[in-house]
């Protein structure tokens, strides 16, 4: 398999939101190496006539009534907040991207 | 403490300690007490919890929840620092069920940062220790609420299990764990993980307080649509054989390479035990779910969390790291956040989910896990429950696997598979090795709880295993 190289790892990195330090993106990318080795294995199986699993219980679509329901109110909700601004939650402007 | 009776937490079990508040020989301010004492002398030591609280009055049982676990109005941090300082406003499912028992919660348990590893090693708080032997680990992720348990710290305590994260610190502190079949119990307020993995389950020193506690637990909640209703209730074990049971023994999870030769001979012993108590046993094989079950684990597992930790971003809650924009923020915010095993699982998820490898990682996994699913259903047309080692070794030193990822991910070799299939787990001692607790992995069918209470009530009952670590004796 081929090995995932800095700059892969650093678009990985990127479409996870993360911010690598330097050292980071050292031990991690060897570490991801590591792991992907390992877990390649399951490409050693023929399961082209295999259906997939995405869920243990054979279970059926739950639809519930469309009522109104008590929901938090807006202090309880902002409580665990960084910042807020009123009823809001308050981010840093967005930058170029 | 103002009470006559003597309350020995090491031994107390949470049965035998409701009948003495029924029978007035303690009151419920006592039996609070005598936990937060025991936490107050030993869990300096063993660290156990990660917050304490104090006595919300009342004469119910008290309880210790692991921290993934949501408790409004008490800190959860789900061991990771970009929770710290969270404090739910809402209460999960489950302890809305503990409290509408009368339960009192003791404290919030250590864990891996957001349930993954397997010893506690990887809590940003700094690990917990294992109460028969500190220098060891006590499992993981639950390693907090199993050790919690063993050293008498708790009565009894809730963890949570996606690969063995209940059944694996239950076998290294020696105690009772059950990972219930998949969708028996809400996840509602739970902190997501592997959401088609993640199960809330009970670990108890014996069998009859664990089948209690998940009878608490189980049933459908309109809040979580996974859930379904249970097709038969809980019933306490009291049966005192196993005859007419059939047993299988799959010989790739009892002959695995690591397997400690002390495990194996310690999990034999308890075979023949059943055989004598009227088990037919069979040998029988999972020819694939051994050998693949742990990349297939280590593919869909990361794939969620990648997914499932995406709502940590210094926006609503938790950990916000300074930054003048905000994409900076949030990559910052989870790169300061985050601790090495977290951000580990989300680069392998966002890389076996990102174009172009999909069908290589995450859609590969999934049909293997629809092979390890058919092999088990095929052996439960024979079987009533198989058994293995829950952990290939016993409790291993602090440090010991730190250093190598896949040699920790090893720890889960004989738990996932069952995992996998969305099977029910429980753990019990079944003896010693090298001064340490061995544990013995039963696992059913769907919906096959009843059948393992009864197989691991018969087999605790008779090979008397003593629960409470030799050096607290």
């Amino acid at each position: 398999m081929a090995e995932v190289d800095r700059e892969q790892l650093l678009k990985v990195a990127h479409l996870a939101r993360l911010e690598l330090r330097e050292d980071e993106v050292e031990r991690l990318g060897q570490q991801l190496n590591d792991i992907l080795a390992a877990v390649s294995k399951v490409s050693e199986l023929d399961l082209a006539d295999v259906p997939a699993t995405s869920h243990p219980l054979e279970v059926v679509n739950v639809w519930d009534e469309d009522e109104p329901r008590d929901c938090l109110p807006v202090d309880e909700a902002l409580a665990n907040a960084p910042e807020r601004e009123g009823s809001f939650f308050k981010v840093p402007p967005g930058g170029a991207q | 403490m103002t009470g006559n009776a003597t309350i020995d937490t090491l031994r107390l079990t949470a049965e035998g300690a409701k009948d003495m508040l029924e029978r007035k020989e303690i009151s419920g301010a006592e039996l609070f007490a005598a936990y937060a004492d025991a936490i107050g002398e030993r869990d300096d030591e063993l660290h156990c919890y990660l917050h304490t609280c104090d006595d919300p009055g009342g004469d119910g049982l008290p309880i210790a929840v692991k921290d993934v676990i949501g408790t409004k109005g008490i800190p959860t941090t789900a061991g990771s620092k970009i929770l710290e300082g969270y404090v739910p406003v809402y209460d999960a499912t489950v302890v809305e069920r503990l409290k509408s028992h009368g339960l009192r919660i003791l404290g919030k348990t250590n864990t891996d940062e957001f349930a993954m590893g397997s010893s506690t090693e990887n809590s940003a708080f700094g690990p917990s220790h294992n109460p028969w032997d500190p220098s060891r680990v006590p499992g993981g992720s639950g390693g907090g609420s199993a050790a919690a348990v063993s050293a008498g710290l708790a009565p009894w305590a809730l963890g949570s299990d996606t690969g063995g994260s209940i059944k694996q610190p239950s076998a290294l502190c020696g105690n009772v764990g059950l990972r219930p079949t998949y969708g028996t119990v809400s996840r509602y307020g739970v902190v997501a993980f592997a959401s088609s993995l993640d199960q809330v389950g009970p670990v108890a020193k014996n069998v009859r307080d664990c089948a209690y506690l998940y009878s608490i637990l189980a049933g459908r909640d309109p809040r979580d649509s996974t859930t379904v209703e249970l097709p038969q209730p809980v019933e306490l074990p009291s049966a005192e054989d196993v005859k007419g049971l059939r047993i299988g023994v799959p010989k790739e999870l009892n002959e695995a390479e690591g397997i400690e030769p002390g495990v194996a001979a310690a999990v034999r012993a308890a075979i023949g035990k059943l055989e004598e108590l009227g088990a037919e046993v069979g040998e029988c094989s999972l020819p694939l779910s051994v050998e693949y079950g742990m990349p297939c684990y280590y593919l869909i597992a990361p794939a969620e969390a990648s997914s499932n930790l995406a709502r940590y971003d210094g926006v609503r809650y938790g950990f916000r790291a300074e930054a003048e924009e905000r994409l900076e923020m949030y990559e910052r915010t989870r790169d300061e956040g985050f601790g090495d095993e977290p951000k580990r699982r989300i680069m392998v998820g966002t890389y076996a989910l990102s174009a172009g490898y999909y069908d290589a990682f995450y859609g590969q996994a999934q049909k293997v896990r629809t092979v390890i699913k058919r092999e088990h259903d095929a052996l439960f047309e024979t079987f009533d429950a198989l058994v293995s080692p829950t952990s290939p070794t016993v409790a291993f030193a602090l440090g010991a696997r730190t250093a190598d990822p896949i040699a920790m991910y090893l720890s889960d070799l004989l738990t996932i598979p069952s995992c996998m299939a969305g099977l029910p787990g429980l753990n019990i001692p079944c003896g010693l090795s090298e001064g340490l607790p061995v544990g013995l992995q039963l696992v059913g069918p769907q919906f096959g709880e009843a059948v393992l209470f009864r197989i691991g009530h018969v087999l605790e009952q008779a090979l008397g295993f003593d629960v409470v670590p030799e050096r607290l004796r």
